[in-house]
Parts: structure tokens; sequence; C-alpha cells
């Protein structure tokens, strides 16, 4: 069977939500799965709150409903009380902080601070990570795929580094 | 990442994941639109950037323009219809407003090349002064009006609109909203035949010219043309039947709530077991089905977005909707509004939903941003101002209590002008008015603003904050920028000239970054203005932070003085000034910020300094 997974990805305008949203959303299509994003575009991209939302699957809608999404990406910490509806009691949730919760933390800006990496490459580091525990609909080798495919050369490499750091963080 | 392939007759055929925004585009390009004009409004602003890339890669030509407002953009596209060559629009909702005078004679005239008016509307609304339904508009304007409910729809639905308005020369409305704008999905894709025709202009003074002796006859032809829409075949609602475990039963909706209705129906195994219509023509609705409606079913749900545009046409004793409840009168269908009323319509246990806690942060300048210099000295120069503003990301100058009204496009120029109207019949002290615009949006509407404003010696200050771009929408060109929408070098207008032009005397133009040299700009323009009346004009000029300038970069640091009283963040609001937890002193995000330097001067107790001043 097909997998069926919906995804929310919560950050604040600027931190590279929409970059994930897609990277996930052309991974999806070059596994010919189904696939339909919703994204926020327009004044909130101006630092406000954003949510991006993926759903792998038969959907027509690219809205997710409260309680629905099985993995959740969040960039900053600080959404957690603004989205965190979204999530099923059982979903996974990765968070960019430092503090441990009820989800799984990983100190992602620390991270890319420590490679020399540029500070918004935390959300590909974070991506990396949640591919490498599994709970995604794909591996990382099929988002270092899709990466390749879809960065710009003069980002590349630090875009690789970013999402194998990420992955090599989750404990083998 | 795209998957081409090669069809025998050497046509080049794919899959690509594209934006709603992006396959709208890609289905004009396909269908042999050769002119497409714009103006840049949040959910609407990728299209006309689409349609160059894709015109690019098919290698046919395309006159793409960024119009400097939505009126002409219609205007420029009729014009070039009357030529029996394809056309199109792109808009957003509020932007038909300001075509609505060319849209509505349209429908009477007609076009002979196919035109197409893409309008995106902004269900909730996200980024948009109203939720108005453009489905209405067209209905008022007696157009065909269709309503995708997903990007590959949409993109499917370009052709044969282009069909249809040949077909009755009419101007057809392709209306998605911001769920289709901008959801994304995988779509097919080919390279267009080359489709040119011949640029012919038959004269027919009594059509393209027509007078009222004219109109009542082209009245009737156009209620003639709607009645056989209405009944094309290719746009009737388009059933999904039920097994009859419903009976009498039907749900109705259009555009992106019948993409979320059928996926609720499908979580809830409903799917095939209830008469499920998507309405893809809201306006003409068939009349027959409309009588249809009413007989062969008790119970009828209407699900749609904005405004009840199919619930009023159906007029049925029994209809659930907007104007009858418990459809909610506003606001966007989301998945979870959709629940509750599906659920009730169902008779299904509802469960209970977690609802989101907190609000988010809200938006804010950008760490650099010229205007935040601007607002605060025109907040610090005039305490006691009224401060009308306009519509960009300047909006956000009312986090800096620098902005006190925001309206429509350019309104902020006018209602300024309003604002001295009123205080100067009252005879009593007069509070210095400072309206705000960008220049973007001063060159869309702010121009017919300020000549009025002269003509009738308003007087007031006028910031024009000038960032060289369109940035709110991603940073399309403005008629100062010497780019056509291509990216290849056009004629440019200067701000300066046309300020002059509109016979404003005193004008003159700053950095906003040099605070102290900007607030002596107000002091002096306030000073013109009471001695010499008329509106003043200063532009602040700095560029878009986003537009990557390159502009040197100081060291800024906050040192031990810092008394912790939070002037800064209270009036200044940068992204990069952040509160030590402990001890309440200002610190700097070396992250964001962007060694601007304006903070410098922000600082009371001069404990923010510029390592080297001088650069």
């Amino acid at each position: 069977m097909k997998p069926k997974q919906q995804i929310i990805i919560s950050g604040r305008g600027g931190q590279g939500v929409l970059t994930l949203t897609r990277l996930l959303a052309e991974t999806a299509a070059a596994l010919a799965l189904e696939v339909i994003t919703a994204e926020t575009h327009g004044m909130a991209q101006r630092g406000g709150s954003v949510i991006s939302m993926i759903k792998v699957g038969p959907f027509m809608g690219p809205l997710i409903a409260a309680g629905q999404a099985q993995v959740g990406l969040f960039l900053t910490p600080d959404n957690l009380k603004v989205h965190s509806s979204y999530l099923h009691p059982q979903a996974a949730v990765f968070v960019n902080t430092a503090s441990p919760g009820s989800y799984t933390a990983l100190d992602a800006l620390d991270l890319a601070l420590r490679l020399g990496l540029p500070p918004v490459s935390l959300n590909l580091i974070l991506l990396g990570y949640a591919a490498a525990s599994g709970q995604l609909f794909c591996q990382p080798q099929s988002l270092e795929q899709t990466l390749a495919a879809v960065t710009p050369a003069k980002w590349l490499a630090a875009s690789q580094k970013a999402l194998a750091a990420g992955a090599a963080a989750w404990p083998a | 990442m795209d998957m081409k392939t090669q069809t025998e007759a050497g046509v080049s055929t794919g899959r690509r994941l594209m934006m709603g925004n992006e396959a709208i585009a890609q289905g004009l390009v396909e269908a042999g639109c050769t002119l497409a004009a714009s103006y840049p409004g949040t959910p609407a602003s990728e299209i006309l950037t689409a349609v160059v890339t894709g015109a690019r890669a098919a290698g046919v030509e395309i006159h793409a323009e960024w119009s400097v407002n939505e009126k002409v953009a219609l205007e420029v596209a009729l014009g070039y219809s009357y030529t029996g060559q394809r056309a199109a629009v792109a808009m957003k909702q509020v932007g038909l407003n300001v075509a609505s005078d060319p849209l509505l004679r349209a429908a009477y005239v007609g076009c002979p090349g196919g035109l197409l008016v893409v309008v995106a509307d902004d269900p909730g609304p996200h980024s948009s002064q109203t939720e108005q339904d453009s489905r209405f508009l067209a209905m008022f304007a007696k157009l065909p009006v269709l309503d995708p409910a997903t990007p590959r729809q949409a993109k499917e639905m370009v052709g044969p609109a282009y069909e249809l308005s040949e077909k009755y020369e009419l101007p057809v409305l392709l209306r998605p909203t911001t769920r289709v704008c901008h959801a994304r999905q995988v779509i097919a894709w080919e390279h267009p035949r080359r489709v040119a025709r011949p640029a012919v202009f038959v004269k027919n003074p009594a059509r393209w010219c027509a007078t009222p002796q004219f109109l009542r006859g082209l009245h009737q032809e156009l209620n003639r043309k709607i009645r056989s829409v209405a009944r094309e075949p290719e746009w009737q609602p388009r059933l999904r039947p039920g097994d009859g475990s419903y009976g009498r039963t039907a749900v109705l909706a259009s555009g992106v709530a019948w993409a979320h209705a059928y996926d609720w129906l499908m979580a809830q195994e409903l799917l095939d077991r209830v008469d499920f219509y998507q309405i893809v023509l809201p306006y003409p609705l068939n009349p027959e089905f409309a009588e249809y409606v009413r007989t062969a079913y008790d119970r009828i749900l209407v699900l749609e977005e904005t405004y009840p545009v199919i619930e009023m046409q159906l007029a049925a004793p029994r209809l659930q909707g907007r104007l009858h409840g418990p459809v909610p009168g506003e606001g966007e269908l989301t998945p979870d509004v959709l629940n509750d009323i599906l659920g009730a319509f169902f008779d299904l246990p509802l469960q209970g939903r977690p609802s989101p806690a907190g609000s988010g942060s809200r938006p804010t300048l950008c760490a650099g941003c010229g205007h935040r210099a601007a607002f605060y000295a025109i907040r610090t120069t005039f305490p006691d101002g009224i401060f009308p503003g306009d519509i960009g990301c300047y909006t956000l100058g009312m986090n800096l209590g620098a902005v006190d009204t925001v309206h429509c496009m350019g309104a902020g120029i006018s209602q300024a002008a309003g604002l001295y109207q009123a205080f100067r019949r009252q005879g009593e002290v007069k509070p210095p008015i400072v309206a705000t615009i960008g220049d973007s949006t001063f060159f869309h509407a702010g121009i017919p603003a300020l000549l009025n404003a002269v003509i009738q010696d308003a007087r007031f200050l006028l910031v024009i904050l000038d960032n060289g771009t369109t940035a709110m929408t991603g940073h399309q060109p403005t008629p100062a920028s010497g780019l056509s929408a291509g990216g290849e070098p056009a004629p440019s207008v200067q701000l300066e000239e046309l300020v002059r032009a509109c016979g404003v005397g005193f004008l003159a133009v700053c950095d906003p970054y040099d605070l102290p040299a900007l607030e002596e700009l107000l002091r002096q323009a306030q000073a013109q203005i009471q001695a010499a009346g008329g509106p003043a004009v200063i532009i602040a000029r700095h560029p878009c932070m986003l537009a990557k300038t390159g502009q040197p970069r100081r060291q800024v640091e906050v040192t031990s003085s810092c008394i912790a009283c939070h002037h800064c963040l209270d009036n200044f609001e940068c992204p990069a000034l952040i509160p030590s937890p402990d001890t309440g002193q200002v610190q700097i995000d070396p992250v964001l910020c962007v060694g601007c330097g304006v903070c410098v001067h922000v600082c009371h107790a001069g404990a923010i300094i510029s390592r080297d001043n001088g650069l």
C-alpha cells in the first residue's frame, strides 16, 4: 500500500519553511506519490508565524484538519503553542530547540553554527534528523537526491552538508 | 524537477510540481495566450512571472507586462483582444475593484479574441483588506466565472475557458482562491504548438464606441449569451453519485471547499454514498439544474467561498448554506469548519477537536528596513500627528504607531486631504497630518490623489517610502525600475518628476538611515506647509533589504550603559534588538542584524554605538 502521510512545517517567515515544503513535495513526486501542499505567502512572511502543510496520498484539498498531522517539524519552539492543534496525539514532532519537552528536540541552530553553516540551514538539519528517524514517508537518501536536483549550485554544498549533519545527529 | 518526454510529433511534454499560480500560467502559455498583463497582489502575484518563464521554456513569444494598475492591465488586454488574439489579466480580488469599470462594459461590447480574467480571491482573508467574492462581481457584470478546486483543475480549465470566451465573445473569469494559488501539485504540461494569429481590427463604432442608443441592444444580446452559457455541456455541475444510502440528500460545493469536502467524505467513508456535486461554473448557474435540485432533494448543503453565490441562484426552500445557516456567513471553509458542518449534516457524533491555544508572532519590518527608520522619524518629529497609511510592507508601520489608517491602494493620500479639510473647518489647533505610501502604490493609485490634494490646497505632508521595488508581493519592478516583466531593460519614469508634475511645491529626497537629516526635513516641510500651503512631499529612499543590495555593514553593539528603558524595543521594534532575559538590557542578535546602524540614533542613553562610524 502506498504511504499516506500528513505533515506540518511551522516556523517564522524567512526561516525556510517553504524550502522544506518544496523539498518534501518534490521527493513525494519523485517517488511517484500523489501530493498536495499548502503554503503561507504575503504579509505573514515578514517574520510572522507561518505554517506549511504537505499531504501525501489521494487527497484533493491542501489543508490539514486539527489533530490529523502525523508529523510536525517546528523550526521554532515558539510556534508549538500556535500550531500544535494540527498534530495527531501520536504524531512524531521534531523541534529546533535546546529545551527538552514532549517532543523530539534538536538544537539545530547550535549544530549549524558549530559546523560553520549559515543559521538558516537549521531547516535542512531538522529535516535530515526527522528523515533519519524513519518517521517520514521518505528516507534521507531520497531527500538528498531531490536536494541535488532542485538546489542552485552555489548553495548545494552547504545544503547537502546540513541535511547530512541532521541525519547523522539521529542516534543510530 | 521535471520529468520530460518527447512525443512522436516532436512536442515536449512532462510532469512537474507546480504552484497553482504556475499551473494557471502554464495553462495560459499552452492555450496560445500571447499577452498577459498584471499588477502584483497576494495571492495572484506569481502568475505573471510564471507566464514569462513558461513562455521562455516553450520558445513562444508572449508580451508580459506589469501594468501600472489593474484597470490599465484589463484595458490593455481588451485592446489586444479586439484584434482577435488571446489575452489574459491576473490580479487579486481587490484589484478587480480597480478594474471593475472596464470589466462591466466589456460584458456589453465583448471581445473577439479570448480574454481570461484571472482573479484570485482570498477567503479568510490572509493578505487582503476584504474577503469579498469575485464570483459576485462576475454576476454583477453578467460574465461567466469558473471556480477551480485544485491547481490541476485550474490549469485544465484554461484552454476550455478560452473556447468559451471566443464562442460568446465574452471575457471569462477564472476565480482561484488562496488555497488553489498557493497549493502545489504534480501537473502535466506540454509545449504549445505555435498559434500565431494575425492582428485584425475590424472597425465597428456601434460596438466599440457603443453610445446609449446601442446599449440596450447589447444588453439584450448579453442576456441571451448568459442564458446560453448556463447550459454549456462542458461546464455543467459534475455529479459523483451516491449509492442511495442517503436518499433525497445532496452536497453541492465549489472551489477548494469541494476539495476539502471530498477529503472529509473520503475519511468518513461517505464518498459515493451521497450525491456530491462540484459546481465548476457558479455563475451563470443553469436554471434547469437549479429546478432539478429543488425537486430531487429534500436536504441540500451548499459549500462555497466566500459569499452565497450558488445558494442565491438555487433559491431552494430547504437549503443549508451561508445564507440560511449553518455555514457561517464569513470566513474560510477550512477542514475544521467543514468538519462541524458536515458532521452535523450527516448526524455523526462530533469529536472534540483541539483548537489553537495561542497566537503567533506578528509580522514586522525586516532588520535594516528603511521604512522603520522613516516611521521612527515621523513619529518622533510629530508625536501628536495623524498618520494615514497605505498598502504594502509599510502597513506594518502600525506596529510603530506611525500608521493610523489603511484602506485601499492610494487612499492614504486622499484620506489625509479629507482629514485636513475636517480640521480646517473646525478651526481648532490643527494636528500635523503625515501620510505614507510606498513607491509602487504611489504609481498605482497615488498620482490622481496627490494631484487632487494640490488643486484643493490640502495641507499635509506626504512621505513616499521608496525602496525601489514592489516588496510585499515578491519584488516585482516598478515604473521607476527600468525593467520589463522579463527582466529586460525598459523605459523608466522617476518619482521626482511625477511629484513635481503634480504641482507640488516642496519636494525633498532623503535616505531615512540618516535620521537627524530626515527629522530636520520633516520639520522644514511642515513649516513650508504652514507658510505657503499645499501638500509637501519627502521621498524617503533606501533600497529594500531583501533586494540583496550588498550595502556596507556597521559593527553595532550595545554597551554596558544600556539602562534597560526599552525605548528602542517599544518604538523601533527591530527584530535584531532583543532584551536579555536576565538583566533586561538590550542585546543585538548577530544573526538578524544587518548593520544598518540606525538604532545608534534611536538610543537616548547613547548605549548603542557603531565601532566603525565612518564605515
